[in-house]
């Protein structure tokens, strides 16, 4: 347990590096509201919001909810001189489970499924008994951390910007209907907008180690 | 090194952030990092530790010294995304044919589905597909290698800046050019009439979505703390 403003230049105990620029800040517990900025480089050092856990959890159970819907819906239909065919999302997928191409299969149903929807419920199994005021589950460290790293490597939003792209150039050549998992992937792509508005990584590891999980002794105490 | 807390009282000091929020100090008045401390900051929760430790004991990420040597890791996954690019441009994204191959078709390479488009009129689509595919990925080549060369090199406080803006937005932009291969499984999932028309995918495609995922992994090797190591100190303190 650390006093609020104390530190210690040896073990770097009480210091926040910027992992952007590494320079050095004291560390302290930011009152709700407030935006903690890199004095160097200006980046967010941390940024806690009234009630963003909850936020965050409602939309990564939003977020289950409209990958379940996208999959199992039909997606998209086309058609032209009377004759018709339907896709699914699995069907785009299965569009590359020709011959060598056969990986990509996996990378697009990751990409656009799997990494969505793991990481929503990562972040569920994260933040729910921090939003609660309880302990938080065992491993909840290396959840975090696992849906940290999946960030940059799910693509939602840019599937459905390759969706338009396709429509286009489909668009002169047949009629194309939309189906009900066209538009759960919509609200995803603002889901996924508004939840990462409200994320802020470095408040939750503090809020992580403050609930009380595994530290390394050096969560810091409100000295008010 | 225990004497900065005497002697550097002043601007060497670490800095208290959170009843003040100055803006960014383009002075830079020797700021003191984790580096110059013989600390070591973690790159995905900012806890500091000593420099001899290889893991951070709060998140569990391992803890890398901001040393030029981690560069290679950025050159080796660039290449292999370089690489790959060739035949994502050289080989057909898509091969279409239209009426049992009597209504013409063929395959499309990705410069090839530009021209088609703009063809037909679509021009501000042919320009988010150009962009996306060619500009975006030959763009982010450029910047890594440049980021790369000059990393670690001394720079000014104004240059380190200009320099982490275009790393960011290399960060930020890389997933985007994965468009073009979602677009290909689109239209070949989608356009399957039978005898009117139908599309397959080609294997540019695979090539592109693995050139685009070795420059994402060159840009997340990159880091970004390399930049602010060859600025000019006021004060030398080691």
């Amino acid at each position: 347990m650390m006093q609020q403003g104390e530190y210690d230049m040896k073990t770097g105990a009480g210091l926040i590096a910027c992992p952007r620029c590494d320079a050095l800040h004291v560390e302290e517990e930011l009152p709700v509201g407030v935006t903690a900025r890199c004095i160097r480089c200006g980046g967010v050092l941390a940024r806690p919001r009234a009630g963003a856990f909850t936020q965050i959890i409602a939309l990564a159970i939003t977020t289950m909810v409209l990958v379940i819907a996208a999959v199992f819906f039909p997606f998209l239909e086309i058609s032209r001189m009377g004759l018709g065919h339907g896709t699914s999302l699995f069907g785009v997928a299965m569009a590359f489970s020709d011959g060598f191409l056969a990986p990509l299969v996996v990378v697009i149903l990751g990409a656009v499924i799997g990494l969505p929807a793991l990481r929503a419920a990562l972040l569920v199994y994260t933040l729910l008994p921090l939003a609660r005021g309880r302990p938080p589950y065992a491993h909840a460290v290396r959840a975090f951390r696992l849906s940290e790293q999946m960030k940059p490597w799910s693509m939602a939003e840019i599937f459905i910007i390759g969706t338009a792209v396709a429509m286009v150039k489909v668009g002169g050549l047949a009629t194309i209907s939309f189906g009900p998992a066209f538009w759960a992937f919509i609200a995803l792509v603002f889901v996924s907008v508004a939840n990462r508005s409200f994320m802020c990584s470095t408040t939750i590891w503090d809020a992580i180690e403050d609930a009380g999980a595994r530290t390394d002794g050096r969560e810091m105490v409100q000295s008010a | 090194m225990s004497d900065f807390l005497t002697d550097g009282a002043g601007t060497d000091a670490p800095v208290h952030n959170a009843d003040a929020f100055p803006a960014p100090d383009h002075a830079d008045q020797a700021i003191l990092t984790a580096h110059r401390a013989s600390l070591l900051g973690c790159r995905s929760c900012g806890r500091v530790w000593p420099e001899d430790h290889r893991t951070c004991e709060r998140c569990g990420a391992a803890l890398v010294p901001p040393d030029r040597r981690g560069l290679q890791a950025v050159w080796a996954w660039l290449l292999a995304g370089m690489v790959f690019y060739v035949p994502a441009n050289l080989l057909p994204m898509m091969r279409t044919s239209s009426l049992g191959g009597l209504g013409g078709g063929g395959d499309a390479t990705i410069i090839g589905g530009v021209i088609q488009l703009a063809g037909h009129g679509d021009w501000f689509i042919a320009l988010v597909v150009f962009a996306a595919s060619v500009m975006v990925p030959i763009g982010k080549f450029i910047a890594i290698i440049w980021l790369a060369l000059v990393a670690g090199k001394p720079a000014t406080v104004g240059a380190a800046h200009t320099r982490l803006h275009i790393y960011e937005v290399v960060e930020f932009i890389g997933r985007w050019s994965m468009i073009d291969v979602f677009v290909v499984a689109i239209l070949s999932a989608l356009v399957q009439l039978g005898f009117v028309v139908s599309i397959k995918p080609g294997p540019a495609a695979v090539s592109f979505a693995l050139s685009v995922a070795f420059t994402m992994l060159a840009a997340q090797s990159f880091d970004p703390r390399l930049i602010w190591r060859g600025l000019p100190l006021h004060r030398r303190k080691e």
